[in-house]
């Protein structure tokens, strides 16, 4: 389940915004996984467990703690903006700090959905909400995201930021 | 583990769900994926920390007899 663990920490960087409290947290949540590893059925998906038990924990200890990590130092954008720009990592930081700035709810399901690839179905479980929902939220996550970024089109994705999104409306059903 | 549905009424949803607000082009759609799977694999390029690889051998192996 080694596996597990890049999901586990992007999920908590996105949570906390900074790497080593989020590696505070995965721990915190492994060992309590540890403890309660009676209550997981063999067979079913343990990342979606295990993210469950750190989304929890966060929600319960962590989240009101979120200013000042938000104050810190280490911010994850800020490490990104440090490093030299291959790889694109002044995009990446732009990212990341638009993320941070997504309502919470929003955050989450764009998270989980498209950086660690569970299903509607696995999230809404996850979330404790209906797969409509967290559908909704990962539409307005893109949507604001667009916004905070000023995307008109896909080559605009970057540090320039003049221009409006361009909305299409889907028809399909 | 409960299964917490929304107890709120709701109006039965499409199949799309979230398809009744207006869309990203899928351009814009695929590049918001790419910057997100971006970010896990840069994560995933990370490695894993000493200490969680330790615990998650533990994780892996419960110990019978062990207190909870």
């Amino acid at each position: 389940m080694l596996a597990a663990i890049p999901g586990l920490r992007a999920f908590a960087i996105s949570l906390c915004g900074n790497a080593d409290r989020a590696d505070d947290l995965v721990q915190e949540a492994l060992i309590r996984a540890l403890a309660n590893i009676d209550s997981f059925e063999p067979g079913t998906n343990m990342s979606a467990w295990l993210i469950t038990i750190l989304r929890n924990l966060y929600r319960s200890a962590y989240r009101k703690r979120r200013r000042e990590v938000e104050d810190a130092t280490g911010s994850y954008a800020d490490r990104l903006r440090s490093l030299p720009d291959q790889e694109g990592h002044v995009e990446m930081a732009e990212f990341q700090t638009a993320l941070a700035r997504l309502p919470h709810d929003q955050r989450e399901a764009l998270i989980l959905i498209g950086a660690l690839g569970f299903s509607h179905e696995e999230v809404a479980n996850i979330c404790g909400c209906a797969i409509g929902t967290i559908k909704s939220r990962v539409n307005r996550a893109r949507r604001h995201l667009v916004d905070l970024l000023a995307i008109e089109s896909p080559d605009d994705f970057g540090p320039d930021r003049t221009m409006r999104a361009i909305l299409t409306r889907s028809d399909r059903i | 583990m409960s299964n917490r549905k929304s107890e709120r009424p709701k109006p039965p949803e499409p199949e799309g769900g979230g398809d009744m607000e207006p869309q990203l082009s899928p351009e814009i759609q695929a590049k918001i994926g790419q910057q997100l799977r971006k970010f896990y694999d840069s994560v995933v390029s990370e490695g894993v920390p000493d200490r969680l690889a330790q615990l998650l051998k533990r994780l892996d192996k419960p110990k019978d007899g062990e207190p909870n």
